[in-house]
């Protein structure tokens, strides 16, 4: 027999499948991403266009935007972040149930962008820990959904297992000397 | 405003004087008769809008501030703009303006948080835009862009992740482009390049 069978074989393996519960936990995971939508400037729009039609963000299955944090496990942070509203950001992040994710979309959340000012905190890493980070200024939808990709990738590769049975692991966040 | 009534309202309120302006009618009025010159405006001469209330900083000059009101007329379809020096350069003072136009709260609010200005008898006075613990007015003359370092006043959060307001200085910048030349060897950046994030630390 020479035809070679890689995946799953019905006649070999009847109505069981083997596999890793890794591998098991974080393809539902990865497929099911319930983002929050913390829109906090023009970068929102963006984001909102990466749900419509043309974009379809659901076709990852990551359609299900959810305005409360207890419900969502990806804050997609989209804007600008004041000083005033960094602690809100964190407050929320907080409230997300583990596992979670955070991905920082557009120069301003990810680094302050073109705002060097008083008022703006210099990069959302400073109070919570970011798992992608997205360049543009506005970035498009696309640039969101490669990050989005991106995550799920991330996702894949996690130990969920152990996180599971153990404490879960708590990311951390940059602490540096600001500039 | 026609010059009828310009000069009407400036042979009728003694203390006003008009003010160089490269667009509308602007007028200075002391800030003790600004409560009755407004009145006036509102109720006879149909300015029924206020837009805009803010401020100037002149630095070290004296008077150090000077409030800015612009009314809009949208019966007569005019903009008048009255200006009014705060005698005060340690605790600038203005009388509010709200209990004519309701429009005044949030502007003075913002002004008040931003230039430091206040407004006497405005029913809540205190920051907009800013924390209510935060201790400067940004927009002042004599306080640097980048910032200055301040502690957040959420315990909590600070506790978590060390955060606190620092200054975030231009790295070099501000980032433009020289303009000479085709765009793409002119895409705008930072004069002094020789500055970093690394290096400034
Ligand atoms: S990165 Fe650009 S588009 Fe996005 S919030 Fe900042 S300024 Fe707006």
């Amino acid at each position: 027999m020479n035809k070679q069978t890689v995946a799953y074989d019905s006649k070999v393996e009847g109505e069981v499948i083997v596999t890793r519960a890794d591998a098991v936990i974080n393809w539902i995971r990865k497929n099911s991403v319930w983002p929050m939508p913390m829109g906090l400037a023009c970068c929102a729009i963006e984001l909102m266009a990466a749900g419509g039609s043309r974009f379809d963000i659901s076709r990852f299955g990551m359609e299900v935007m959810r305005f409360s944090p207890r419900q969502a496990d990806c804050m997609i942070v989209a804007g600008t972040v004041t000083y005033k509203m960094a602690e809100v950001v964190r407050r929320i992040y907080e409230q997300m149930g583990d596992p979670k994710w955070v991905v920082a979309m557009g120069a301003c959340a990810s680094s302050g962008g073109m705002y060097r000012s008083y008022a703006t905190l210099q990069g959302v890493d400073r109070v919570v820990p970011v798992d992608v980070y997205v360049s543009g200024c506005p970035p498009r939808p696309e640039a969101l959904l490669d990050a989005m990709i991106k995550l799920q990738e991330k996702i894949k590769n996690e130990n969920s297992v152990k996180n599971l049975l153990t404490k879960h692991p708590i990311k951390k966040i940059r602490k540096d000397a600001v500039s | 405003m026609s010059e009828i009534e310009k000069s009407e309202l400036l042979d009728r309120f003694t203390y006003l004087s008009e003010r160089e302006s490269s667009d509308h009618l602007a007028l200075n009025c002391p800030a003790e008769q600004l409560i009755e010159f407004c009145t006036v405006l509102r109720d006879e001469f149909q300015f029924d809008l206020l837009l805009d209330v803010t401020a100037i900083d002149w630095d070290v000059a004296t008077p150090r501030f000077t409030g800015v009101y612009h009314f809009y007329s949208t019966v007569k379809q005019m903009y008048l703009r009255v200006a009014s020096d705060c005698v005060d350069n340690i605790k600038p003072t203005l009388p509010s303006l709200v209990p004519l136009y309701s429009a005044a709260d949030w502007h003075e609010r913002e002004t008040y948080d931003l230039m430091g200005i206040h407004y006497e008898g405005h029913p809540n006075l205190k920051r907009i835009l800013m924390w209510d613990s935060y201790p400067y007015h940004p927009l002042r003359k004599d306080f640097p862009l980048a910032g200055i370092e301040t502690p957040l006043p959420a315990e909590d959060v600070v506790e978590q992740t060390n955060l606190q307001v620092s200054a975030a200085p231009m790295m070099g910048g501000p980032f433009v482009s020289s303009g000479d030349g085709k765009m793409s060897q002119t895409e705008p950046k930072a004069k002094d390049e020789s500055w970093n994030e690394e290096k400034g630390k």
